[in-house]
Formats: C-alpha cells, sequence, structure tokens
C-alpha cells in the first residue's frame, strides 16, 4: 500500500500540531472531537479542553472516509435554523444514525461508526473558498477556486483553476507560479491573504507527504482560517519520517467496504509478524477453484488466467505467499485455505480445482515451503476428498524437482488426484489443463 | 544508443548484502568474465577493508569503502551503483550518487521509499541523463554481460533459461518475480533474451517501459521486444505512441497483467503498490485492447503468450531477420566451496621460486640485484617499491634504533632472562615485551600528535596548548641529558639526511618550530630521536602520495613501533649473545637495593 486516506478528524490534527510552522500571520481554532456514539460525545463534553461542546452551537458528520456527506444529509447543522444544534441534539443525531444502515448515492452501504464534531462557523458564501493539492506523476498540482461547497464539482472547469508544480520548485518560483494562477474572481482586498495561504498550503502539503489534501470550503474571515471539511490522503510509505508529524493516524477500512472474514483477519496477522508476505481475499466462499500461489506477479497472473478461461464467478480467492515464508507459516496459510474450500459443495455440483502454483521461484527453497502445503494436505485430505479436489501444481526455482517429488507422492500416498509441472510447463497452463479435463 | 550494460560494465555495489553480492559474482564467473563485475562495496558501519567472495571455486577480496565517495575516488571506471539500501536509506544513497556523479545507471532495490522522494530522485535522475531502475525491482541483465542483484534467479535457473548468452529478444516488465518467467518462456519458444529490464512495481518508478524500449529500438542485438505491463498507470500508452509515431518499428509483443481487477470495484489489492486503476484507461483491459488496436502483438489471454511469442519469433527467423544464436561456453560453479581461513597478500610460496609482492626472492636477495633491506621491507611490509631514498631512509631508521645500551628496559629483561638460562628466542620476547607506550612508543606517539596538529593547522603554540588540555606530554620532545647547546647526533644525522633526500619535510619543519618553543621553556625539551623518526615517516609516506588517511591508518596499525622493534632486536640479539659468551651465572637483585615496607594486613 501507499497512498491511503485518512480521517478528516486526524487530518485536521496535523493541521492543528504544524499550524505555527507553516501557516504564520494566520489563525485556525482547532476544535474537533471524533466520537463512536451519542454518550461519548456527551462524556467528552466534561473533559477539560472540550469545554467548546457545551458553549457553543455544533456541526456533526460522519468521519469514515467519503465525500459529499452534505449531498447525502449527513451533516447535521441545523435543527430549525443553521447554527441551532446542541450538545444534546448533535447526540442524539448521532445516536440515530448508528443505529441502522445507511446507503450512499453511490450505492455504498454501511454502519455509520465515526463521527466528528465541530462548532458551527456563522459564514456567508462569499467567504467560501477552494483549495487542494494532488500528485499527477511528474508534477503536484494545486487546484484554487474562489467558490467553496458543492458548486466547485459543479462548475469545475470554469470555477477552478490549476497550477502544475514541478519537483523541486523553490520557495520564490512556488509563490510566482500561484500568483501568476489565482483565481481572477477573489476580490481584490482577499487576494494576496488567499496567495499566501496557498502557498503555505502547498508547501504543507509537500513536507507532510499527504498524497491528496483538499479543503471544500476553506471559510476565510479575515485573517481566521476555517477549515469546515476536508479530505486528505497520506503516503504511508512516509510514515518512517513522518511518525512524530503525522501523530497517531490510523487508517480506517472505508465506509461500506466489506470487514476481513477471520479467516483473511488470521492471513493478515500473521502477515504482519512475518518477514514473508501472506495475502488472502476470498473472492467467492462458494467459488469452484482455489489458489495457493506463490508470488505477488504469479498470483494476478493466476487469477487473470481463471477469470478468462472459467470464468470469474468460478475464482474462489485471490492471495499470495513469499518473500521466503517458513515451513510452518506456508503450513498455516495452506491450512486456511483448504479449510475454506471444503466448507460449502460447488453449487453446481462440480468438483474442486486447487491451483498450488508459482513462477520460478529467485531464492525461495520450494521443497521447504512445499513441507508446510503436504503437512497442510494430510491433514485435510479426506475434506479435500469429500469435494472431490484436483489438484494441480506447477513450480520452478531452487530444489523444485524434489518438491514436486515429494507433493506428488504424498498426495498418491493419501489418495488425492494431483497432476505435477515444473518450469518447462507454461505458469498458468495448469489452468486450460485442469479446465479441459474437468469437462 | 546500446544496451544497458555490457562485458566490461563495473558496478559498485551499496549495502553488504553478502548473498546479492556472490550471486552477481557466480554470474559473472559462470559467463566466463575475467574478473567479477563489483569493484567495490559501500557499507557505512562495516569495519572491514574488504569482504572475501567465490569467483568460481577460488576466492576473492572485494574491496569495502564506509562511503561512496570514497569507493567512487577509487574505482572512476564504475558507472553503475547497484543500491541495496533498505527504504530508509535508498534515497540518500541514490541523491549521494548523482550529487558524486560518473554513474550511468542507479538500480534501486528497496520497495516502499516514500512517493515523494522516489519522484524526487528519479526527476533529479532524469535531469541529469541518468537512468534510475527501480524503485522496487529485481533490476536488469544483460545476457552474457552483467546482472544486477539477484535478477534471473539461482544459477541453475540462470542457465535453463539461456540468460548466459545474449539472444534475440528485448524484455521489459514490472514485476521481478515474472521477468524469470518470460526469460523461460523466451528460452523454450524462442531464443532467449537479448536485455531485460524490471522497471519495478512501486507507483512512481525512476525510468519506464518506453525509456527502454526506445533504447532496445536503437540496440541492434534486439531483434523484437516483449513488453509485460500491469494494471494501473499510462506507460503503456506512451509506448503506443511511439509505435504510432514509429519511433518504434522492431516486432513488439505485449501483455498487461490484472485483467482480473475490473471484476472487482475496489478494496482488492493486486499485485504491487502501482496496480491499481484510478481511471478506465488504467485497466489492463483497456490497455490490451489499446495496444491491440495499434498493430502490437497482444495474445487473448497470458496463458497464449508463449504462442504468441514463439510465432513472432518463428517469423522473424523464417525471413533471415533473426540468425541462430552462437551457444557461448559458460562455466560451471564447483557444489562445494570452501571459505579460506587465512588471507595472503605480501608473498607466495606456490610457484617455481618463492616470491616477495612479486618478486622473486633470488631477485632481491644478492648485493649485484641493488636492492637493500629497506627495498625488502617496502615490499613485504607495505606491497610497494619504494624509491631509493626512501629506503635509503628505512634503513637508516634501522641502524639508528638499533641499540641504546644495556640499561633501557628491554635490554636489561632480555639480559636477565639469558642469565636465567634461557634460549636467545625466549629471552629475545622478554626483551621485546617491553616495548610500548613508554619503551619506544614515542615514535607513534609523535607521529600520530604532530599530524594531528599539522592537519588541523594548529599554531606551534595552539598544539602545546591542546596538548595542555589534553593533559598528555608530547611525545618525541624531550631528552635527558641532550639540548639545544649539546644536540643528539642521532637527530643531526636523520635531519640532514631528511633535507637532502626527502623531496619535502612540512612534518619535520613543523615539529621544528614546536621544538623552538619548547626549548625556549627549557632547554633539554629538544625534539628526540623517537619523534624524529616518527615525524620523518610520516614526511616519507606524504612524500611517497599516500593520502592521510592511509597514513593515519599505517600509524594506527603500529607501522612505526614496527620499524622500532626490528631495528632494536638487533641490539637485543648482540645483549643475549653478549650474555652467554660471558657465561654470565644468574641474576638476582640485592636486597640492598629495594626499598621495603611491608605491613601486616589488615584484617577485615
Amino acid at each position: 500500500m501507499a497512498q491511503r486516506a485518512i480521517r478528516e478528524y486526524d487530518s485536521k490534527a496535523i493541521f492543528s500540531r504544524k499550524w505555527n510552522k507553516y501557516f504564520s500571520g494566520f489563525q485556525f481554532w482547532y476544535n474537533s472531537a471524533l466520537v463512536t456514539s451519542g454518550a461519548e460525545l456527551l462524556q467528552k463534553a466534561n473533559e477539560h479542553g472540550f469545554e467548546w461542546l457545551k458553549q457553543q452551537k455544533l456541526v456533526a458528520k460522519p468521519d469514515m472516509l467519503f465525500g459529499k456527506r452534505g449531498i447525502n444529509n449527513l451533516v447535521l447543522f441545523k435543527i430549525n435554523t443553521p447554527g441551532d444544534v446542541t450538545l444534546e441534539d448533535a447526540a442524539k443525531w448521532i445516536d440515530e444514525k448508528r443505529a441502522h444502515d445507511t446507503i450512499l448515492h453511490s450505492g455504498q452501504k454501511g454502519k455509520l461508526t465515526h463521527f466528528i464534531v465541530e462548532p458551527f462557523t456563522k459564514h456567508s458564501d462569499d467567504e467560501e473558498y477552494y483549495v487542494s493539492a494532488t500528485t499527477v506523476n511528474d508534477l503536484d498540482v494545486l487546484y484554487m477556486s474562489a467558490e467553496g461547497g458543492v458548486c466547485v464539482e459543479d462548475g469545475w472547469g470554469e470555477k477552478v483553476t490549476e497550477v502544475s508544480i514541478p519537483i523541486g520548485v523553490n520557495d520564490h518560483d512556488l509563490e510566482h507560479l500561484i500568483r501568476a494562477n489565482v483565481p481572477q474572481d477573489i476580490v481584490q482586498n482577499n487576494k494576496e491573504r488567499f496567495i499566501s495561504f496557498c502557498t503555505q498550503f502547498y508547501r504543507f502539503y509537500r513536507d507532510m507527504h499527504f498524497a491528496y489534501l483538499e479543503i471544500n470550503p476553506l471559510v476565510m474571515q479575515e485573517n481566521t482560517m476555517n477549515i469546515l471539511d476536508m479530505v486528505a490522503k497520506l503516503d504511508d510509505t512516509a510514515g518512517f519520517l513522518m511518525a512524530e508529524h503525522w501523530g497517531n493516524i490510523s487508517y480506517p477500512t472505508p465506509f461500506g467496504m466489506e470487514e476481513m472474514t477471520p479467516e483473511e483477519q488470521a492471513v493478515a496477522n500473521a502477515d504482519a509478524k512475518s518477514g514473508a508476505s501472506l495475502k488472502l481475499t476470498v473472492l467467492n466462499p462458494f467459488g469452484r477453484i482455489w489458489t495457493m500461489v506463490a508470488g505477488g506477479g504469479a498470483s494476478v497472473v493466476y487469477a487473470d488466467t481463471i477469470a478468462d478461461l472459467a470464468g470469474v464467478e468460478d475464482l474462489a480467492n485471490y492471495g499470495e505467499y513469499s518473500g521466503g515464508p517458513t515451513t510452518g507459516e506456508t503450513k498455516f496459510y495452506a491450512q486456511t485455505v483448504f479449510d475454506l474450500m471444503t466448507r460449502y459443495d460447488d453449487p453446481k455440483g462440480r468438483d474442486k480445482i486447487l491451483i498450488i502454483g508459482g513462477a520460478i521461484a529467485n531464492f525461495t527453497d520450494v521443497a521447504k515451503t512445499f513441507t508446510g502445503i503436504i503437512q497442510a494436505l494430510e491433514e485435510y485430505a479426506e475434506k479435500l476428498k469429500a469435494h472431490g479436489t484436483k489438484i494441480y501444481v506447477r513450480r520452478g526455482g531452487p530444489n523444485y524437482q524434489k518438491a514436486l517429488i515429494d507433493i506428488e507422492q504424498a498426495s498418491k500416498r493419501l489418495g488425492l488426484y494431483i497432476e505435477v509441472y515444473g518450469p518447462q510447463t507454461h505458469i498458468t497452463d495448469i489452468v486450460r489443463i485442469a479446465l479441459q479435463e474437468g469437462k | 544508443m546500446n544496451a544497458l550494460f555490457n562485458k566490461d560494465t563495473q558496478a559498485i555495489f551499496w549495502n553488504n548484502n553478502m548473498p546479492a553480492i556472490q550471486r552477481m559474482l557466480d554470474y559473472d564467473f559462470t559467463i566466463q568474465k575475467a574478473k567479477p563485475s563489483i569493484v567495490a562495496i559501500v557499507a557505512p558501519t562495516s569495519n572491514n577493508k574488504f569482504e572475501k567472495l567465490f569467483y568460481g571455486g577460488d576466492e576473492v577480496m572485494i574491496p569495502v569503502f564506509t562511503t561512496l565517495q570514497h569507493a567512487r575516488d577509487a574505482f572512476k571506471q564504475a558507472d553503475v551503483l547497484v543500491n541495496f539500501g533498505s527504504f530508509r536509506r535508498a534515497y540518500d544513497v541514490s541523491m549521494k550518487a548523482l550529487q558524486i556523479g560518473g554513474f550511468k545507471t542507479i538500480m534501486v532495490t528497496a520497495e516502499g521509499i516514500p512517493e515523494r522522494l522516489a519522484r524526487r530522485m528519479n526527476f533529479e535522475a532524469r535531469k541529469i541523463g541518468v537512468t534510475i531502475i527501480g524503485p522496487a525491482t529485481a533490476g536488469a541483465i544483460t545476457p552474457g554481460a552483467f546482472r544486477t542483484g539477484n535478477i534471473g534467479g539461482t544459477i541453475d535457473n540462470v542457465i535453463n533459461s539461456k540468460l548466459t548468452r545474449a539472444g534475440s529478444c528485448g524484455l521489459v516488465t514490472r514485476s521481478g518475480g515474472l521477468i524469470n518467467e518470460l526469460a523461460n518462456i523466451l528460452a523454450i519458444n524462442a531464443d532467449g533474451v537479448a536485455e531485460g529490464v524490471a522497471i519495478g512495481g512501486d507507483r512512481y518508478v525512476g525510468s519506464v517501459f518506453i525509456d527502454h524500449l526506445l533504447r532496445m529500438e536503437a540496440n541492434p542485438q534486439v531483434k523484437y521486444m516483449v513488453l509485460l505491463g500491469e494494471v494501473g498507470g499510462v506507460e503503456e500508452y506512451k509506448v503506443i505512441e511511439a509505435v504510432k509515431s514509429g519511433k518504434i518499428k522492431k516486432p513488439l509483443i505485449a501483455w498487461c497483467i490484472g485483467t482480473i481487477a475490473k471484476h472487482f470495484s475496489s478494496g482488492v489489492q493486486f499485485g504491487h503498490a502501482g496496480a491499481s486503476a484510478n481511471a478506465e484507461q488504467e485497466t489492463a483491459a483497456a490497455k490490451n485492447q489499446a495496444m491491440r488496436a495499434i498493430g502490437i502483438h497482444v495474445p487473448n489471454t497470458f496463458n497464449d503468450l508463449p504462442l504468441m511469442i514463439h510465432e513472432v519469433y518463428t517469423r522473424l527467423k523464417n525471413d533471415g531477420s533473426i540468425v541462430e544464436v552462437e551457444e557461448m561456453p559458460y562455466n560451471i560453479i564447483p557444489e562445494t566451496r570452501k571459505s579460506k581461513s587465512f588471507i595472503c597478500t605480501i608473498s607466495d610460496d606456490r610457484g617455481e621460486e618463492a616470491m616477495y609482492a612479486g618478486y622473486p626472492i633470488s631477485s632481491v636477495a644478492t648485493p649485484d640485484t641493488g636492492f637493500n633491506i629497506g627495498d625488502v621491507i617496502s615490499l613485504l611490509w607495505f606491497k610497494k617499491r619504494y624509491p631509493r631514498w626512501a629506503t635509503n631512509f628505512i634503513e637508516t631508521v634501522l641502524k639508528t634504533v638499533a641499540d641504546h645500551g644495556p640499561a633501557v628496559s628491554g635490554a636489561l629483561n632480555a639480559k636477565v632472562t639469558a642469565r636465567a638460562g634461557k634460549s636467545v628466542v625466549e629471552s629475545l620476547v622478554t626483551g621485546l615485551l617491553t616495548i610500548g607506550p613508554r619503551f619506544g612508543g614515542a615514535i607513534d606517539g609523535a607521529a600520530k600528535y604532530f599530524k594531528y596538529a599539522h592537519d588541523q593547522e594548529l599554531s606551534p603554540q595552539e598544539f602545546l596548548q591542546y596538548m595542555k588540555e589534553q593533559k598528555i606530554t608530547i611525545p618525541g620532545i624531550g631528552h635527558r641529558i641532550k639540548s639545544l647547546r649539546n644536540p643528539d647526533k642521532r637527530v643531526e644525522g636523520l635531519k640532514q639526511f631528511a633535507n637532502e633526500f626527502f623531496p619535502q619535510t612540512a612534518l619535520l619543519d613543523y615539529a621544528l618550530e614546536v621544538e623552538q618553543l619548547t626549548t625556549s621553556k627549557k632547554d633539554n625539551l629538544i625534539l628526540n630521536v623517537d619523534g624524529t623518526v616518527g615525524i620523518l615517516m610520516v614526511d616519507m609516506w606524504r612524500s611517497l602520495g599516500y593520502n592521510e588517511e592511509e597514513i593515519n591508518t599505517l600509524i594506527e596499525t603500529g607501522v612505526m613501533n614496527s620499524f622500532f622493534i626490528l631495528g632494536r632486536t638487533i641490539g637485543f640479539i648482540g645483549h643475549i649473545l653478549d650474555e652467554k659468551r660471558l657465561q654470565m651465572p644468574m641474576y638476582r637483585h640485592p636486597y640492598s637495593d629495594i626499598l621495603y615496607d611491608v605491613a601486616t594486613a589488615e584484617q577485615i
């Protein structure tokens, strides 16, 4: 992974932490609370530093990595008139929202679990601006508009000016570029202020290793900058440089995405503990063809080929193991796959297919990893047979000859159907062979 | 433009990743290169001067440096940097290499370098025309010439995939794992690889498909090309443009993996970090379709790729574009190799006649050869032939320090031991064992501190102040009885010799300035013989072209002491033989010469 979305709450915390360093001359009142329930919000209001929750009128909205919250009617800013939301109103609203599933206009569906609550900022439309930065190949691009809010997206072409910023630009050229491209419809009085803010915004974006950063709307009231809404992605590979600057950042699963199954979670945990790589995603628990593939690139071409030759509905899982896993790790991974594949019968009553595939390994001792697979086969032989499993193996690399003989002999001893192939057979051709024989 | 590498390519390897370096050397040996292509290893925290590695069944030594600059200075002809730094270090290493200059190609293996840093590195490299391969790659191979790191896999696989000699195909992939597979396909279905590059799996990589394909287009060894792309990014479209505009004319076979991704809206990461489509045109299916439409050879599925390769290859062979590749002989690496326990770099007794640093003993031994003992020392201690003035100086030193009477601690020890009836060698070592910081050590100390002061450009006054602060009396200054008015003749002799024969005596001149200052305080604080020897040794090495670091190493190694040990051994042996000749009895020291002051031990 590299570019990962973070919560609005966390991104504002980074702003706040770095405000004095980057945004000299501007003020920012950092008041945000992240809660998971109304009760938590009420409790928070009693904590030191959160007195404003009782003193001010509030805005509440979900903080779960999706945008267009206004359009989805998921921003609480009024009961009767804008700016009349009290702490109790917000708590009640949060509990209502989290009580049942929410479906967005985009079709994403899920439970709302995290909410951000902030003071209501009274402002007029002409105080709203838009600024964002992103990365396009060799360039960074800064987008600026004199209008903020939803109307920016409606009239993107006319309302937004963009500045391409080359890598390694110096501060002088940066300001020059931004000045030359600042939206003309910004009133003269505010222009300097906006240029200055955008310049600092870009430097903040760059130095903090953001991959995407958007404030919409930005409400500019004299020198006070109100960040009403923001979206941010970090390049998580920079974590080792940024620990101190980012603070305690989490990368939540985006709203609407399925949480991992226990099996996927178990493999992910094993992956986190290991120097090797172990990945597993169940695509279709009822699927006919299960794969246990070594190597990232190889796993993709097997998935491609199964989808092409058998149809994607037959592909049960995607995953890979690589980077020299131990025998024990391979065994655990294989057990997980075998267990999943022997839970259900094929809906069409066909035999199951197990693809134990891989490219020609660089330095992984193939015989060693196959020992783990064989141990798992011994454990699951009866279940695999009960599902009429046919096993197709293809692998190359150090010690592959021994690996192939071992797994073939073990399978025959266990009464499992198996065919083994080495580097002379094209990597994905076992998929074709398996399907041909299955017919 | 030519291949990325050729048979003369030399590389500096950053990080002491011995397995990867060994694999590169194994490849070099297999393809019968005369010498390893890795000329230096850079390992900032290593204390080793070199690493031992196998070259075939034999071992070779590859020098280790703690900085890239030093490695570069020592091997100016190396124009490839194999950067095996971790994701934390790889960026800094590459940037340093770009700043130092002279590298044409930098291969970066680390996965997960922060994107902004990777982009900066790629941008700076491109600006000055340096090819970056990676990050997140196994690198590149020019079969029969050079490979970076582990690309191509084990030597068994290299041989099976015919990566020992150049074939006709120019191969580019993202993945380092599948490049082995492609090489295997090309060996089975065609005549192998002319050049293979895995550009790397991260989102931002240095050189991209089009850079390498255009170079391959210009490389006459390449007759056709295979591109294995991936879902995500738009690099394949640059290739399509080049085919459209006629910049790429050679037959091109291509496939983008990750067609599966179209079946899943989001959330499943298929393969690399770079492998996710941000737009319809970035999907594998769209790219395959676009490539097919422009006339690139695109199979129906990945599984049909070998058939397509075979078809294109056969056609080119039939029309004469490809001629039969000449199979080249290759070496087989011995199955068992044993690391050597000892290393010797100064002499060799395996041949017809034993040699001192390449000189047969008979060519240095007799007077008619013109070699004196100073010459032999320069060969065996320094592995160099020093000029006459320097070897004469070495001899002068040895003669000067050979003896200083029976009363000094080492000589007395040797005499007492000899009188106890012990042998020459036993008596000698008891004498030698007294040599150290207090006896004879002033040579080392003088060289070290005077050189330090001179290097730091301290004025004589500042030097005295510095030594005072360190609470160290200046080694090499002071004599029991000699003074300016009553000079030490040995010192006079050495100074005179140096003035007459040394090309320069900067450190001696400096030491004499210091002496003026010290003697103004006390008459006997003169530069003594130990000090003069140490200081002139430094002047000698500087005159011979040694750099400061090399000289510091010589001092730290204890070479100064070695001159004293060697010279004084002559005197000690003299004293021992003297005792034997005189048949002196066992020595017992008289009570009267010992102060006894023994109290009864306190009870605790």
